[in-house]
């Protein structure tokens, strides 16, 4: 009875089952070998089939969005009358690039340094009976809809900040930053960039994670044996060894960022391009979106126009995830992957 | 420089396990100590509890005297961080930290000191400490590659280098030439022989040749069963050891009739 059991287990599990046709002793498919063989072959190539599909599905959807993007953003900087007009669409699209950049900074900037030191305290400090919940509680933070996130930033957090920023504006007012009237309502860009930080830590948190309790207790050991303290141990072992994951947990979080569009919405009461952050003003490029989407007629210049920023936002994120990609590899020898 | 080491009545714990009951032996300063018997018989756990790093385990624990040249070091007063830096030890496989040089990697224990050196002092380091593991003209021209690069032998011999830079009193070997081939082996033997003109050097080893070339004492670990704690059956001179032992066990295992 335990003969089929056995082949189905050999083929499985079998790794040279790749090269077996060529191998095969040509007596026909009776014997058990070839046939355990043909059925792996098989296994092994409809996988690949399906990675393969898998890997081109995304590929395809990408082009298709570049492709959608491009034809119908082509009105945005050609007009019937007025030939090509970049420059009008570069001016209406630059404050909104500036605006997106400096709320995702923002939220950045706040961000990495709390999810790193958190994620610390899950993988090396805290006591497991600790480290657990916390891990599920900061994992719930990302399961929150952005629209909670806007309207509490809306109603709660930007009411809430206006002392702040009239305490930064009277202490700090020479920086440009902190210069300009500070907001009545508190629905600022650095209230939006708080409100974003909010939302990308639970991403850095746990991708810091995953990679910080992955550290080799090997290198862990020799740190501690040569009489290193357990912050020395971190920055000498773990921190090496989880540099490229956390530039990729940075990357998802500003990918989310860049990309946020509800809670931003809410939050920020839009306007011109301004240096600082807590007077009301700046914009950023998927809010304008939301905002002037609806009331777009199809087929207008003013929806071509809106179509290409979204063109500029996918470029952005695009560039963005390059430069990460050459930040982790510039080390490759020294990575620890050889 | 080398202190001598002395147990008395050490018991270690992990949890509510006893790994290691009742050791009590004087390891000698300049000096080769082995340690041998079977897997799990506790040779491991003893040694780490020697610089206090079995304590990175959750749970683990130690009753019982430890004492370097005289000094309590399991004293509550006694910080960990220090012990470490006195009695340096060798893992089982070669762990060079792998973002670092060959160079670095040398230096990783003196930075932690926060001492800041000149480049010339540290080049200085970096040498004597690479002369000291027989390595230094293997790897002079690169000093700048990473230590991942070395061959397996070559690994072992820079983590000797790393530890001996910082100039503990004591070094542990935890099997260090276990996963290393004879030529390897024989040259991180040929420096455990020059190690104990400066160092108390104790090895695990699994190899009875290995113990009985390299080193002047030899202490055997033997366990009664699965589940019970692990012993030191007898600790002598190592030619009293392997050409006349005074237990029955200990023959039975220096001459290969179990484990």
């Amino acid at each position: 009875m335990a003969t089929p059991d056995d082949t189905s287990t050999r083929t499985s599990t079998d790794p040279s089952t790749g090269a077996a046709p060529t191998r095969s002793t040509g007596r026909g498919g009776s014997t058990a070998l070839s046939r355990s063989d043909s059925r792996g072959v098989f296994g092994d190539r409809l996988f690949a089939g399906l990675a393969l599909a898998a890997g081109i599905l995304i590929l395809a959807i990408l082009a298709f969005v570049v492709l959608f993007l491009t034809l119908n953003s082509g009105p945005a900087v050609v007009d019937d009358e007025d030939g090509l007009i970049i420059g009008q669409f570069v001016d209406y699209a630059w404050p909104l690039m500036i605006g997106t950049l400096i709320a995702s900074a923002i939220a950045l900037l706040l961000a990495t340094p709390v999810a790193v030191g958190v994620a610390l305290f899950i993988s090396h400090y805290a006591p497991p009976r600790l480290s657990k919940p916390i891990g599920y509680v900061i994992d719930l933070l990302a399961a929150i809809p952005s629209v909670v996130y806007g309207a509490w930033g809306m109603s709660f957090l930007a009411p809430g900040l206006v002392p702040g920023y009239e305490w930064l504006h009277e202490n700090l007012g020479f920086i440009p930053l902190f210069a300009g009237d500070p907001s009545q309502t508190g629905r600022t860009v650095l209230t939006a960039g708080i409100v974003l930080s909010v939302m990308v830590l639970p991403i850095i948190t746990s991708v810091s994670r995953e990679i910080f309790v992955q550290t080799p207790k090997l290198h862990e050991e020799a740190a501690l044996a040569l009489g290193a303290t357990r912050w020395e141990m971190i920055t000498m072992t773990v921190f090496p060894f989880a540099r490229a994951g956390i530039i990729s947990g940075i990357m998802l979080g500003l990918g989310r960022a860049l990309g946020e569009t509800m809670a931003v919405t809410l939050v920020l009461s839009p306007g011109l391009l301004t240096a600082s952050l807590i007077s009301s003003g700046n914009s950023t490029i998927p809010a304008e979106i939301a905002l002037g989407y609806p009331e777009a007629p199809p087929g207008s210049e003013r929806q071509a126009q809106l179509i290409a920023i979204g063109l500029v936002l996918f470029v952005i994120t695009l560039l963005v995830n390059m430069v990460a990609r050459w930040i982790v590899s510039r080390h490759k020898d020294f990575s620890g992957a050889n | 420089m080398s202190k001598r080491i002395d147990a008395k009545d050490l018991n270690v714990y992990y949890g509510d396990f006893l790994a290691v009951e009742g050791v009590s032996m004087t390891i000698d300063a300049q000096a080769v100590t082995a340690f041998i018997g079977p897997s799990g018989c506790g040779k491991t756990t003893f040694m780490r509890s020697l610089n206090r790093m079995h304590e990175v385990l959750p749970g683990a624990r130690v009753t019982g005297q430890l004492m370097l040249d005289g000094d309590d070091i399991y004293d509550p007063a006694v910080d960990p961080v220090t012990v470490r830096t006195m009695v340096g030890m060798v893992f089982q496989r070669a762990n060079p930290f792998p973002t670092m040089s060959i160079r670095e990697n040398v230096l990783a224990g003196y930075k932690l000191n926060g001492a800041r050196i000149s480049r010339s002092e540290a080049d200085d380091i970096v040498e004597r400490a690479l002369r000291g593991a027989n390595l230094w003209k293997e790897v002079e021209s690169r000093l700048d590659k990473p230590g991942s690069s070395l061959s397996g032998g070559q690994q072992q011999r820079l983590c000797i280098a790393r530890t001996i830079a910082v100039k503990p009193d004591v070094i542990l070997m935890d099997e260090p030439c276990s996963a290393l081939d004879p030529i390897s082996t024989l040259a991180v033997e040929d420096l455990i022989a020059e190690l104990k003109q400066e160092y108390t050097v104790v090895i695990v080893t699994h190899n009875m040749q290995q113990a009985a070339r390299v080193s002047d004492k030899t202490g055997f670990f033997n366990i009664a069963g699965t589940g019970k704690p692990g012993k030191l059956v007898e600790y002598d001179d190592t030619s009293t050891i392997f050409n006349n032992p005074r237990e029955k066990a200990t023959e039975d295992y220096v001459s290969g009739r179990f484990g």
